[in-house]
């Protein structure tokens, strides 16, 4: 060696090559970000906890087991005004769950429709699905809930004029209200029935499946499985002597007793959610189909497969990976959307719990706090669920 | 816009865990008259009470307390700044130093003197929970609503009193339950309920919003007692002080005939009562750390409290709310303040 380096000298170059390590400086800088994160943090939470305390606010979630004394519209547990308020949060929460489940699921087969439909060689489909898209897509939701909750809610006659099916189904200001089943001894024999039905199928569609493969002989999945959806559970109905009856709504003082009813405020709000999310969904469907190949469909047309076969079998699986991810971030958007519903008093979560209760509690930070928790855990739970199904549906290099 | 509500009630709770540790100690008083105007809360708008006039000026019953307290502090009533609150908003604002004063027809109850921080500084009108029907109904009392569907306001004493109401009474009913009272007038409106329940004094404000007033009918029952007042945060006796006395100075003024009209000929008034409300003689201004002329300017500024009443929700407003209990205590009502000396 022509130089020679002093001990000294060494030492800081050797210093400053770990200073200029990407891995030793990435690992100063995350060090540094969370000791920022977590002081902030507590700098609030102390900070917070400090000026209520000094401001005699009560704080806590002891106001969880005190009695709520409100009632609500619709509750999927049992709820009465003795309940307490932790038990408002269920009845807030499975509300906010129904409502994005089954946004989540017509949104789904209204976008898949509308997606296709906008591809569609036909002039018209392709042209009412374009008008669809770009109406709803480019109107805000919340106007669209109040369209159909006060618009068209105004228009539907009152319980005593309620437009009717029979004596059976009564459609009227206060909601669709239906028959609903009485369970009797024996009745949960039915509902296993129908439960093994659904499984049975499911078989019969592996099997089928499997058959095909290795002889090539389809099977009619579809009217095999209605068929025996339907007909044992009828079956067993008759078997065992009628269990179930049903009972009818019927107008009783101001309102319609007995039945079910769909209340207003969830259609108004499903309808809305529904449109808006499935617009979005068909533009990102549309998107997925484009980026197949056109390769794919011409070699599904020369196999002499339909067009509708090309799509089922061909063009929508590929697309799939493409659509996936978008997709989840559509139910995402919808499932925290959903909490517009204190807009026409739908009681979920945002309007029983982050509303009424926080009113009648006082505890602001408590209560919004879990609300914000129950939302980022929806939505982190959707997130996984999807990236495991996108995981499955990535397109498979061989 | 809606959803704005609800942002809004997150950014107070959020404030209340960033709001310098100082704040509560430095005193309210002292705040507004360094910024020079008063911050007060108030309804999202409810004729009567507090509702912006078609100048977008705001107006109404629990306005003027605002205005007294303004008056009394800067010496001008028209330094006042309204924030508009939804029930549900209303004591996050406060709690977390948004607003100086509420003056939104709010319920004085146990819970809320005793576990928000927050303290009731006097009743500015007594109310009651009642009833609003349409007329075609053909409901005569509040006892035949059994099973009847109800359109309430989320987060108020209501909800509560109509739960306790019809469990009591062995009757069913099904709650519809909006965010403001505008949303709750429009479900009214469009049938979504039968009835609508509110504070009395609400419900005749609420049915002049109707397209259609003479259909609807106020039934005579009253479930509740409900004193409403203004509210200020815990913990800042001047200031508790400061809007007390404000409003006893107006209800002070009607029973000794001062008006906003007669203040300045009432300076030469002999009656000692007059000349210390006027802050000639007695305590003055001092105790409060006010200037002495706080109670001339609060009559002469906003007036009386009979004078507020009348014009605002009296038989001479479009409301027509008689006094009743509202009216003075030596004239048969409730309103009976503090003597000031």
């Amino acid at each position: 060696m022509a130089a020679h380096p002093s001990s000294k000298d060494n030492s800081a170059n050797s210093l400053r090559k770990i200073w200029f390590d990407p891995n030793v400086r990435a690992l100063v800088f995350q060090i540094i970000v969370v000791i920022g994160v977590i002081g902030f943090f507590y700098y609030i939470i102390s900070n917070a906890l400090f000026n209520l305390e000094q401001r005699g606010i009560t704080t806590g979630f002891g106001f969880m087991n005190q009695t709520a004394g409100f009632g609500i519209i619709q509750s999927l547990v049992e709820y009465d005004e003795s309940h307490t308020f932790g038990r408002t949060f269920v009845v807030g929460l499975l509300n906010t769950i129904l409502i994005s489940a089954l946004g989540i699921i017509f949104a789904t087969i209204l976008g898949f429709i509308m997606g296709v439909a906008r591809l569609s060689n036909n002039w018209l489909i392709s042209k009412v699905a374009t008008v669809y898209i770009e109406t709803m897509r480019n109107i805000p939701l919340l106007l669209q809930i109040f369209f159909w909750y006060f618009a068209v809610l105004r228009a539907l006659p009152s319980p005593r004029q309620s437009a009717h099916i029979g004596e059976a189904v009564f459609l009227n200001v206060r909601g669709l209200y239906m028959p609903s089943p009485v369970m009797e001894a024996g009745s949960n024999i039915v509902v296993f029935a129908f439960i093994a039905a659904i499984i049975g199928s499911f078989i019969i569609a592996k099997w089928a499946k499997k058959r095909q493969m290795a002889t090539g002989q389809p099977f009619p999945v579809f009217s095999v499985s209605a068929g025996l959806i339907v007909l044992l559970p009828l079956l067993v109905f008759f078997v065992m002597g009628m269990p179930i009856s049903l009972d009818y709504p019927a107008l009783k003082g101001f309102n319609f007793q007995g039945g079910m009813v769909i209340i207003p405020e969830l259609a108004a709000l499903l309808v809305a959610l529904t449109t808006y999310t499935a617009a979005f969904i068909a533009e990102i469907v549309r998107s997925g189909i484009l980026a197949v190949s056109k390769g794919q469909s011409e070699a599904a047309e020369s196999l002499g497969l339909t067009r509708t076969q090309a799509l089922k079998l061909v063009i929508i699986p590929q697309a799939m990976r493409v659509i996936i991810p978008p997709l989840t971030s559509q139910y995402l958007n919808l499932t925290k959307n959903s909490s517009l519903a204190t807009a026409i008093g739908y009681p979920d979560l945002v309007s029983v719990f982050m509303g009424t209760t926080l009113n009648q509690t006082g505890q602001a930070i408590e209560v919004i706090a879990l609300t914000m928790a129950v939302y980022l855990t929806i939505s982190i739970t959707t997130s996984i669920l999807m990236n495991i199904y996108n995981k499955k549906m990535a397109l498979v290099e061989r | 816009m809606l959803k704005n509500t609800h942002i809004k009630a997150a950014v107070a709770a959020v404030a209340l865990a960033f709001a310098a540790n100082a704040s509560a100690a430095e005193g309210t008083l002292d705040n507004v008259k360094s910024k020079g105007f008063l911050q007060c809360g108030v309804s999202t708008g409810l004729p009567g009470f507090s509702n912006p006039d078609a100048d977008g000026n705001w107006q109404g019953l629990d306005v003027d307390v605002c205005r007294a307290v303004a008056a009394a502090v800067l010496g001008d009533a028209s330094k006042v700044k309204y924030t508009p609150l939804t029930a549900k908003e209303r004591f996050t604002a406060l709690q977390s130093g948004e607003i100086d004063i509420l003056s939104r027809n709010t319920t004085w109850t146990l819970t809320r003197d005793s576990s928000l921080g927050l303290n009731f500084a006097g009743v500015n009108y007594y109310d009651g929970q009642g009833f609003m029907v349409s007329k075609e109904l053909g409901v005569s009392s509040a006892k035949e609503l059994d099973g009847a569907a109800v359109c309430i306001q989320s987060g108020t004493t209501t909800e509560l009193n109509l739960a306790d109401y019809f469990r009591e009474h062995g009757m069913k009913y099904t709650p519809v339950v909006f965010d403001t009272s505008d949303q709750t007038v429009k479900g009214f409106e469009a049938g979504r309920c039968d009835v609508l329940t509110s504070d009395q004094s609400q419900l005749y404000a609420l049915r002049i919003k109707l397209a259609k007033p003479d259909s609807a009918m106020v039934l005579p029952e009253i479930i509740s007692k409900e004193p409403l007042g203004p509210v200020v945060r815990q913990g800042d006796d001047q200031w508790l002080n400061i809007v007390k006395w404000s409003l006893f100075a107006m209800i002070n003024a009607e029973e000794y005939g001062l008006t906003s009209a007669n203040a300045d000929d009432m300076l030469k008034s002999t009656n000692p009562n007059v000349r210390r409300i006027l802050g000639l003689e007695g305590p003055k201004g001092k105790g409060l750390g006010l200037d002495d002329k706080w109670g001339y300017n609060i009559v002469k500024q906003v007036g009386s409290y009979g004078e507020s009443f009348e014009k605002n929700v009296g038989t001479s407003s479009p409301l027509g709310i008689a006094r009743g209990v509202n009216a003075l205590w030596n004239d048969g009502g409730f309103q009976y303040a503090p003597p000031i000396r």
